[in-house]
Order: C-alpha cells, then structure tokens, then sequence
C-alpha cells in the first residue's frame, strides 16, 4: 500500500473531485451576484440576494416546505411505529423458527425478504403502482396519498436499523426481565424498546432525509392542492436555474450535513466512552491479579 | 441436615427435545428447603437446560416441575417464585445499579420507600453501597457480578438459580466470591440450584451434588459420597485425580470379592452385582495410595516400578508401572520419606475400604 502512496492519493483525488464538483458550483453560484437564469455560469460577485429570495413570498416556497415537513414528520411517524413492532415481532418471536412447521418456516423467512423489498423496487414502479391502487381506492390526491406513500418507502429504513440492533442485543436481557416479574409487554416498554431506541432515531433520520428528498413517488401521488418541496424545485427549474434554487439547494446540503455530523460526532463520543471503560476494566484486573 | 426435611421443588420425569436432539432426558429430584444443590458435569450436559425449566425460559417435552407442592410446570416465568443469576450476568445496560436493583420491586408495584430500603439492604449486603449511580458499564467483573445476584436476592425468592455465576471471574475472585456466595445462602436461608462445571467448587460449596451427563443425572449424592463412593467410571475419573484400575473379578464371597489386579491378588468390598470373571476398574484416589520400600502387612497391595517421582514440596507425585503395563498414580506426604530411586521396585498399598469398584462407562467404552 505504501509503495503506490501517491498513486492512491491521485485516484483519492479524482473521486472527491468528481463527487462533490457538482455540488461546489451549486455553493458557489449561491454566492453568485449575476442574476442570469440560464446563463449564470459566470461568477460576478458576492451576494446574499438568493437567500434573502427564500423567503420572498413571491418565490413561493414557504407552503411547500411547510408540506413537505409535515408529510416527512407524519410517515417517519407512522413508520417508526410499523418499522419498529414489525422488526421486534420478526427478531423477538415467541417460537424458535427451528420449532415452527416448515411452511410457517418459510412464510416467516419470506415475510422478512419481502418487507424490504420497498427500498430495491425502483421509485417509478413504486409511484406507478401507488397511483394505480389510490385511483383503485378512490382516495383523494393530497396530503393524504402523499404521507402513505412516503410511509411505503419509510418503512425499510427503520425495519432495517431496528432489526441490526435488536439481533445483536442479548436476549438474555430480555429473559432476565421476564425472570424479575415482567410481563412481556413491560418487557417491551421497560427493556426492547429503550435499548432499540437509538436505533429507531437513526432509522427515522434516514427516513427523515428519505421524505423530504423524495421526488419520483411523490409526483405520481400528489394532488392539485398539494406541492412539495423537491416537486417545487422540479417546477422552478423548468425553465433555467433560477440562482435562489441554488441557496435552496446549499441550504438543505448544510442542514443534511449538520445532522451526518452531529450523528457522527455523538458515536465517536459514545465509542470513545466504551474504550474508556474498557481500559478501566483493564486496570481493574490487573490490579486483582496484582494482589493474586 | 435435619431428617425432617421439606421439598421445596420436584421434577419429575422430565425431559426436553431440541429439533432431534434430546438436552435432558429422564431427570427426577426433590429439592430441599435451605439446601445448596449443585448440578455439575461438562458442557453440552444439559445442565443449563434443567435450569431455565426451573426458571420457566424454557418448557419441558415431558414431566412436571412443582415448587411447594404447586405445578408450575406452565406457569410463566414472571409468576414463578424463582430468579435466576445469569452466567454473563445480564444486567440492563441502560440502568444503573440502582435501577437494575429496583427493577423487580418496581415490576410488583411495590412502593417506592420500600424499595429503597430493600434496594440498600442488598447493597450493603453485596458490598456496593455508593455505587447506585453507576452504570453496569463502569463496573468490574466482580462487581458486576454481585449486582446480578442482588438484582434476585432483593425478591427474596424461594429458590435461586445460579448458571455458573463465577465464571467469568479470574481464580482469585472466585476464590472469594465462592465464599461470600456461601456466607450469604447460610445466612438468607434460601434454597440455592447451582451450576458450575468445576468439581472443586461443587465440591467445596455443595449440600448435595447432581453429577449429569447426556442430560441424565450419573450420581445425585453429598460431595463426600461422590468423592469417596463413585458409582461408575465417569463419576470417579470427573470429579478429583483418580487411578481407574482394569481388574477381574476371580471369586465372590459374602461381602467381599477377589480381584486380580496384575497377577496380584486384592480383596475388595462391595461385591453384590459382580460376577466372577467379570472386567471392572477399581477406582483408587492419588492421595490413598502408600508407597513402601518393603512388603507391607496389609490385604491391599501391588507391586510395581518407580517410573516417575516428583518432589512438590508438601507431597510427591510418583507413577509405579506395575507388571501388566498399567500405571498408578500415587500422591504421599513426603513428611519423613527415603528418597526413592527411579527404576526400583516399590509396594503401593491402600487400605480396603478405599477402593471403589465401578463399570466401565466412559468414552469409548
């Protein structure tokens, strides 16, 4: 590895350069003072102007946000709730699969493919089929078809991360409680769900993110009297770049990587918490085999 | 122990079945009021198994289990009067020492001053007042450790399940845990099911030991009983250093049967089951062994070599090869000994009612 250092260090390079590229001239151009729409390509000068533009009434795009928070806040509700109890019911189940008949066996293994399926199957066919089943229904287009499809989508994310963690929890935990006089629903509220818990808050952040970004699904379910805001971006940019899309855009680049931070910040500490303890451990026993 | 005595819990025929594999298969047992019950034996014995039937984690194929007189062989774990002290101690992570204390208490409902008292009884109890506030994260093994058993004690059950508590511990904590652990069931009086897979803490710690193999019980007797009156070849050879010596039976008479150990004559008791021209191994603990330069005036006897001798200070461990092949192991005082030489002839001689006659059941066999 060493011996092609430099090599490496170019390809390193060459990647960073070709991913974040795009999004450093969108930053960039945010800053722009040229107010072209198609032909702003050419840095003038500093301004804050774009900015100041959000949160113009003529731009618009207070409404959208405001829907697309409160679609995002009500399916990652939603979905924490169904991700949640459905990776407690899958791990946590009363009979050992081994027990279980076979087709029993197999249905549960295949229930556990299937439910995170919604993440592989491409957007266009999901929003497809929610378009075609919500017309079935005769559901009004809006709010509503808008937060179950995003709870479609929302879902896996937090089956997933609940899932990882609840499998690499002790179910001795679980057992212990039980032994102490827990019913098994203090169970879930005293011990499962507490210790699940920072797994279903990283699993709603991704859903989170998920929602608010979503374009494909929410355009085949969106009603007349509903706009959210990546369809809203979709609607200014028809026609050119409009510069305050791109302080739009840098904005919610600044918000995304502000939660990655804190989020990476908070294990960092949490890790560097639990090497502490270890090497306490270490001592201790060094110090009883001192004495020995 | 008093001849009166109660049956606190009883299993009878009990069995369990994974998928094909049989974990315990047959077991019945009465379990005293006060008494420490070790279930001892290797790993994979079904030991573990027996005891999170008791403790309600696991439900029996067959059989029944009653505690005071009451089945509860359905009853679900969290209505049993029965807590169990987990192996790897699983203390909630996400309480302190305190909490994980209360936990069962506040299950109950009980109010909050009781818990509190009872909850600093156990900490005083288990030497850890001052650390409520700390998370089980910051504890030592040890430490840990006793939370765990404080966790069950403070519910003041009828019967504490212990799944090899120690261990996890280093030997000179579990010197001192099996001590205090001792203390503290004489002391609280509540009846103790024991599992460890350690002969000398069964031993040391043990009213009456459960030696299991293959999910059935080889031996259910006093450590003393076990020690001295092994009933078959596995329960002699697990617990302590033991020679196991082939012999045949040559004649029974009343009480007491003639064996031929190497072209030497030895008596023996116990000869009820034996019939004559039989193959059995007589079981003879390293420490009953005498070694002699001279012939010695006693019934029991062989003569052999001196193959091996090591001097340890307090006693000598020697081997003798005697003329079939067989070595016998011999562990003496070395208190007023000749040095022996290698290579000569020694007479090793035990009294007789310390050889054990038992059949071949070990490995293999």
């Amino acid at each position: 590895m060493k011996k092609n250092a430099p090599w490496a260090n170019v390809y390193m390079a060459v990647i960073l350069l070709l991913l974040y590229l795009p999004i450093l001239v969108v930053v960039l151009f945010s800053f722009n003072s040229n107010p072209g729409r198609t032909a702003n390509f050419q840095f003038e000068g500093f301004s804050l102007q774009w900015y100041q533009d959000l949160f113009n009434p003529i731009t618009g795009y207070g409404a959208p946000l405001r829907s697309s928070l409160i679609i995002a806040l009500w399916s990652v509700l939603l979905s924490a709730v169904l991700g949640t109890l459905g990776a407690i019911g899958l791990v946590r189940r009363p009979v050992r699969k081994s027990l279980m008949g076979r087709g029993a066996a197999a249905l549960m293994t295949m229930g556990e493919q299937v439910s995170v399926l919604p993440i592989m199957i491409p957007e266009i066919i999901l929003g497809i089929a929610l378009l075609a089943l919500f017309t079935l229904l005769g559901l009004p287009f809006g709010m509503v078809t808008l937060v179950l499809s995003h709870v479609v989508f929302c879902v896996p994310y937090i089956y997933i991360t609940v899932k990882g963690r609840l499998a690499s929890l002790d179910p001795g935990l679980e057992e212990a409680a039980r032994d102490l006089g827990a019913t098994p629903l203090k169970v879930l509220t005293t011990i499962t769900l507490p210790l699940a818990m920072p797994a279903v808050i990283s699993g709603c952040l991704l859903a989170f993110a998920m929602s608010m970004d979503d374009f494909v699904i929410s355009f085949f379910v969106n009603g007349p009297h509903s706009n959210t805001l990546p369809l809203k971006i979709y609607s200014s940019v028809k026609v050119g770049v409009p510069p305050h899309v791109n302080a739009l855009c840098t904005v919610m680049l600044a918000a995304v990587f502000l939660v990655v931070g804190f989020s990476q910040l908070y294990q960092a500490n949490a890790a560097r918490r639990h090497r502490a303890h270890e090497k306490r451990d270490e001592r201790e026993r060094k110090a009883v085999e001192g004495r020995a | 122990m008093p001849e009166e005595r109660t049956v606190l819990l009883s299993l009878k025929g009990l069995r369990k079945t994974f998928d094909t594999q049989e974990a315990v298969s047959g077991i019945d047992l009465d379990v005293y009021a006060g008494e420490f019950l070790t279930l001892l034996g290797p790993s994979g014995c079904g030991k573990t198994t027996t005891l999170r039937i008791i403790a309600g984690l696991e439900m029996p194929t067959a059989g029944t289990v009653h505690l005071d007189g009451q089945d509860i062989t359905h009853l679900a774990p969290e209505r049993r009067q029965v807590n169990t002290v987990f192996q790897n101690y699983a203390l909630f992570p996400h309480m302190n020492v305190y909490k994980n204390i209360a936990y069962g208490l506040t299950m109950r409902g009980a109010p909050k001053a009781e818990i509190q008292e009872k909850v600093e009884v156990m900490l005083d109890l288990v030497q850890l007042t001052g650390y409520e506030k700390r998370m089980p994260s910051q504890l030592s093994g040890g430490q840990r450790q006793r939370v765990a058993i404080a966790r069950s004690l403070v519910l003041s059950p009828k019967l504490l399940l212990l799944d090899e508590p120690l261990g996890a511990l280093d030997l000179q904590l579990r010197r001192n845990m099996q001590q205090e652990l001792k203390r503290m069931q004489q002391r609280l009086g509540i009846t103790f099911i024991y599992i460890t897979h350690d002969q000398e803490e069964a031993l040391t710690m043990s009213d009456r030991i459960a030696l299991m193999r293959e999910g059935r019980f080889v031996q259910l007797d006093t450590p003393k009983g076990l020690y001295e009156q092994p009933q078959t070849a596995f329960a002699a050879s697990f617990i302590g250093a033991t020679n196991l010596i082939t012999a045949t039976a040559q004649a029974v008479k009343d009480d007491e049967v003639l064996l031929d150990i190497a072209g030497f004559d030895v008596p023996c008791f116990d000869s009820d089951w034996i019939t004559p021209g039989e193959t059995l191994l007589l079981s003879l603990r390293a420490e009953r062994l005498h070694l002699s330069c001279e012939p010695v005036n006693t019934a029991c006897w062989v003569r052999g070599d001196l193959v091996e001798s090591h001097y340890a200070g307090g006693e000598r461990s020697s081997t003798i090869r005697v003329p079939d092949g067989q070595l016998l192991r011999a562990r003496a005082t070395t208190e007023g000994e000749r040095e022996p030489t290698l290579g000569s002839a020694v007479y090793c001689w035990w009294n007789k009612d310390v050889g054990v006659l038992v059949r071949d059941d070990r490995e293999g066999a």
